[in-house]
């Protein structure tokens, strides 16, 4: 059991490292705003399957990783992933029921709330973009929830 | 569906509760970005973070290079001999023009001596290349491979082989982050190379447009003009192309003309670019008509003195200012 599960924190460490690379692989110009925040939904993912495991320190320090790479203020995207966590923690047991065109709703409203405290944050210390485009990952990142639930089923039913 | 792992039951009694960690992350999140803002005590912590955070940077860049790499080897013979061909002639030109510069720049530097004033030529430089890397959609900055390990530091003047491409926003061990001209943060204070006024370009947050908002609707700057970096605030070496106008538009009642600008240097198209090393001008301003003079390339000698006279100890602080430190609201 205990060796299971640390072969599961492995692999939920590689997914979001993967998730971090994505975020900052570069994508044509017109590509680039609608980048989804594959990170966050990977830690999302994890939370909803196994929420002893991903806790809310796993990502905070996923979202830590994120600021380092986009050379932000530290701490600002750590707390936007530690509220969505927490929130998804929390709701944990009910989101697992939800159909997965419900379930990619209620992903979408976290996205919008964790895109808002980044724009927040982001106007507090003085770097405010006010664009429309900037909202554009909360779309991308639910209409991507189905294949995340696909691609994360695919791999826990093979370490299983 | 989500699956179900085997551990689904809720957290009951397990760890401290919920909420108790999330109140400590949330306070800790807070205090950092706080800390992170107001004081420079994070630059330790960052440098370990970024360690740990390298290797992604280098694993995402490392496809892109290697096709570069590719495409280089296996470039066809005939292809290589034209671009050889022509990077001979444009050699044989270059040195032709470098002969008179020779004595051109001898004669300044004898010239400058003799003032007592040889700073801001770019004495070093050292060729960086930029990883394939994104860093944010809505900001213009750009990672090189070059960090503290190879002397470089915050604050320094980045050039390419057109003009000033920006200046280095964030120094870590092995890599620099630099902030573009172009960012909407940054502001560079420049001089125009025909009528010598001085103003401050300002980033839009677009690649190919600068703004010069502090331009009275009386200044001489005309569609054209190509604007050098003056050297003031010490940041960038003077004299060095940054924009060519593009648009000038005056309004009789407004205060300020509406002035737009192009960067000379290939902000976008950039794969390598020069970090640069240069003397910095003297720490106390000289009077206000030599400065216009010192600061100004030979070719503005002659330029106007009542104007850049006029311009210097109103520009002067915000220049220094946004120069230095590319700080939040840049020159506004």
């Amino acid at each position: 059991m205990n060796r299971s599960n640390f072969w599961r924190r492995i692999l939920y460490w590689l997914t979001v490292a993967a998730g971090l690379a994505l975020a900052i692989v570069p994508l044509p110009d017109w590509l680039d705003p609608v980048r989804p925040d594959l990170a966050l939904l990977a830690v999302i993912y994890w939370i909803l399957t196994s929420p002893r495991i991903a806790g809310l320190g796993y990502a905070w320090l996923a979202g830590l990783f994120l600021d380092v790479l986009h050379g932000m203020v530290l701490g600002q995207h750590a707390l936007g992933f530690l509220v969505v966590a927490f929130l998804t923690h929390r709701l944990q047991l009910r989101m697992r029921m939800f159909p997965i065109p419900h379930q990619a709703g209620a992903v979408m409203l976290l996205l919008a709330l964790y895109h808002f405290i980044i724009f927040w944050t982001d106007g507090l210390t003085g770097h405010g973009y006010t664009g429309w485009n900037r909202w554009l990952p909360v779309l991308s990142g639910a209409l991507l929830w189905p294949l995340i639930v696909a691609a994360g089923d695919t791999l826990t039913r093979r370490s299983r | 569906m989500v699956e179900l792992s085997h551990d689904s039951r809720p957290i009951i009694g397990r760890g401290p509760p919920l909420i108790a960690t999330f109140i400590t992350l949330a306070i800790a999140s807070i205090a950092l970005m706080v800390t992170d803002q107001r004081y420079d005590q994070l630059e330790r912590v960052r440098a370990w973070l970024t360690a740990a955070a390298y290797p992604v940077q280098v694993a995402v860049d490392a496809p892109f290079r290697a096709w570069n790499w590719l495409t280089g080897s296996f470039a066809d013979r005939d292809r290589l001999r034209q671009e050889n061909l022509e990077v001979t002639a444009r050699l044989r030109l270059a040195n032709l023009q470098l002969q008179r510069f020779a004595a051109i720049e001898e004669e300044n530097r004898r010239l400058r001596d003799m003032r007592e004033n040889s700073a801001g030529v770019a004495e070093r430089a050292l060729v960086a290349s930029i990883l394939n890397v994104d860093l944010d959609p809505f900001r213009h900055r750009v990672l090189l491979d070059k960090g503290k390990a190879d002397g470089v530091f915050k604050g320094q003047a980045v050039l390419d082989g057109e003009g000033i491409f920006g200046q280095v926003w964030r120094v870590n061990e092995r890599s620099a982050e630099v902030i573009l001209i172009s960012d909407a943060e940054h502001a560079i204070p420049v001089q125009s190379n025909r009528s010598g006024v001085r103003t401050i370009a300002v980033g839009t947050g677009d690649l190919s447009r600068l703004v010069l908002p502090f331009v009275t609707g009386e200044s001489d700057l005309k569609q054209g003009d190509l604007l050098l970096s003056t050297g003031m605030g010490g940041v960038f070496p003077p004299g060095y192309p940054v924009a060519k106008v593009t648009r000038v538009e005056r309004d009789s009642k407004a205060t300020f003309a509406i002035v737009e600008a192009r960067p000379t240097a290939a902000l976008d198209r950039d794969r390598e670019v020069l970090l640069v090393w240069f003397k910095a001008p003297a720490p106390e301003p000289p009077p206000a008509t030599s400065a216009s003079t010192a600061a100004a390339p030979p070719s503005t000698v002659a330029a106007p003195p009542s104007t850049a006279a006029g311009a210097t100890p109103v520009q002067s602080a915000p220049v220094e200012d946004a120069a230095a430190t590319p700080a939040p609201g840049g020159a506004q």
